[in-house]
């Protein structure tokens, strides 16, 4: 039986993929943040899947705001990566695996969740910086063939987290109903707690951000029984794409075992967490 | 933070404002919902065309022809080439396409925190580095 072997949420600030593309990584504004990726790094480089799943949102790059796809699913052999306004990040282009992709389209559109297909797709920072959180020297090419899935969380209204974590559930169904074999490594990014623009920016709040990485492991239910409104209001108006947590970890058993998190400020405007569970049961 | 200024008489738009109307009402905080998007669309088309170098260059060589073509209503125009960030958040803007003039003319998201919260860059930075702001 297929399925997910590991999931891996982590911020995916486009200043970390930059640090790191500018060898910035032991600089005292950075190091605990690198120090802290360092165990989770040698686990999984020990634990290598034979695919990834991405769960991430664009940031006007791939899409423009004419078209705004509540869920949506890369079926493409490859996906190049996006020049966001400075030239591409100097990073491998993404690998694709359509027949995956395809797999899981039609799994979820027979439970309920009506995903738009992109058949091309440039991706961003989103999707670029937790493949560098996840393997920092990736040489040509990133450790195995990546699906992505596309979350709106830019345009009010985003998905309830309610919706996202019954999304993953049905995600983890469809990974387990894949053919033989197959482990799949699933990423939830984004966040934690910031917000961007307003008189209230540079808000942050490690009190939610720790509440948020505890109960992602041990009672994600209560996770996604917050409101909207209440995410914009504690983990501020960027911080609510937490919600993509909320995807990785519905595709995971009940029960999961922590191999390693971490908590970073600030990581530009941002408040940066890494939370690491191993999927196999004991 | 001000009060938003008065709207771009769009077809069909509403008269909600980022931080008085609408569903949620987070203080100091726009909430970029469809209405918001409705009146920002020309403004941030624009500013996804940057993702293209032909396209940055032609914007610096003639600005305001710039957002004519891309039909941009009087106060949009007026909001970028002022380079007026908050105005162009009330006017429709999204931050992340907002960003990518910032970008182009070097500026951080830290200075541009800066400029919504009414402190400068090192001040914005070195309240980040503190733990980061809180409500009010």
């Amino acid at each position: 039986m297929a399925d997910v072997l590991w999931g891996l949420a982590t911020s995916h600030v486009p200043s970390i993929g930059a640090a790191m593309d500018r060898n910035k990584t032991e600089d005292p504004n950075w190091k605990d943040l690198f120090d802290g990726y360092a165990p989770a790094r040698e686990w999984l480089a020990e634990h290598e899947p034979d695919v990834a799943i991405v769960v991430y949102n664009d940031h006007a790059n791939g899409l423009d705001l004419d078209i705004v796809p509540t869920f949506g699913i890369g079926t493409a052999d490859s996906y190049p990566v996006a020049d966001e306004g400075y030239g591409p990040r100097q990073v491998p282009d993404v690998i694709g695996d359509p027949e995956l992709s395809l797999h899981l389209l039609e799994s979820l559109v027979d439970e309920g969740f009506d995903l738009t297909v992109f058949q091309e797709l440039e991706v961003d920072h989103g999707l670029t910086v937790p493949l560098s959180v996840w393997t920092p020297d990736p040489g040509d090419a990133w450790p195995c063939p990546v699906v992505p899935i596309l979350v709106n969380v830019i345009q009010y209204p985003q998905p309830t987290a309610a919706r996202c974590f019954a999304l993953g559930q049905a995600l983890g169904r469809a990974i387990r109903s894949y053919r033989d074999d197959v482990t799949v490594g699933i990423l939830g990014t984004g966040g934690m707690s910031h917000q961007l623009a307003g008189s209230r920016a540079g808000f942050i709040n490690p009190e939610f951000d720790h509440m948020w990485l505890e109960k992602i492991e041990t009672d994600p239910e209560a996770l996604a029984r917050l409101s909207r409104e209440e995410l914009i209001r504690e983990a501020g108006s960027e911080g609510i794409e937490l919600i993509m947590w909320l995807i990785m970890r519905g595709a995971m058993h009940e029960q999961v075992t922590k191999v390693h998190s971490h908590y970073f400020l600030p990581a530009s405007n941002t408040a940066a967490g890494i939370a690491l569970f191993d999927n196999r049961t004991a | 933070m001000t009060a938003a200024p008065p709207l771009i008489p769009t077809e069909g738009t509403s008269m909600s404002t980022h931080e008085t109307g609408g569903r949620l009402n987070v203080p100091g905080t726009p909430i970029f919902d469809g209405q918001t998007s409705r009146r920002g669309l020309r403004l941030n088309k624009m500013l996804m065309s940057f993702r293209s170098a032909e396209n940055r260059e032609r914007f610096a060589a003639d600005e305001a022809g710039y957002c004519t073509e891309f039909g941009l209503a009087p106060e949009q125009t007026q909001a970028v080439l002022d380079r007026d960030w908050t105005a162009m958040i009330d006017l429709g803007g999204s931050i992340f396409y907002v960003y990518k003039l910032a970008m182009m003319d070097g500026r951080s998201m830290q200075y541009l925190g800066g400029v919504f919260t009414g402190m400068t860059e090192e001040e914005f930075q070195a309240e980040l580095r503190a733990g980061g702001r809180r409500d009010g």
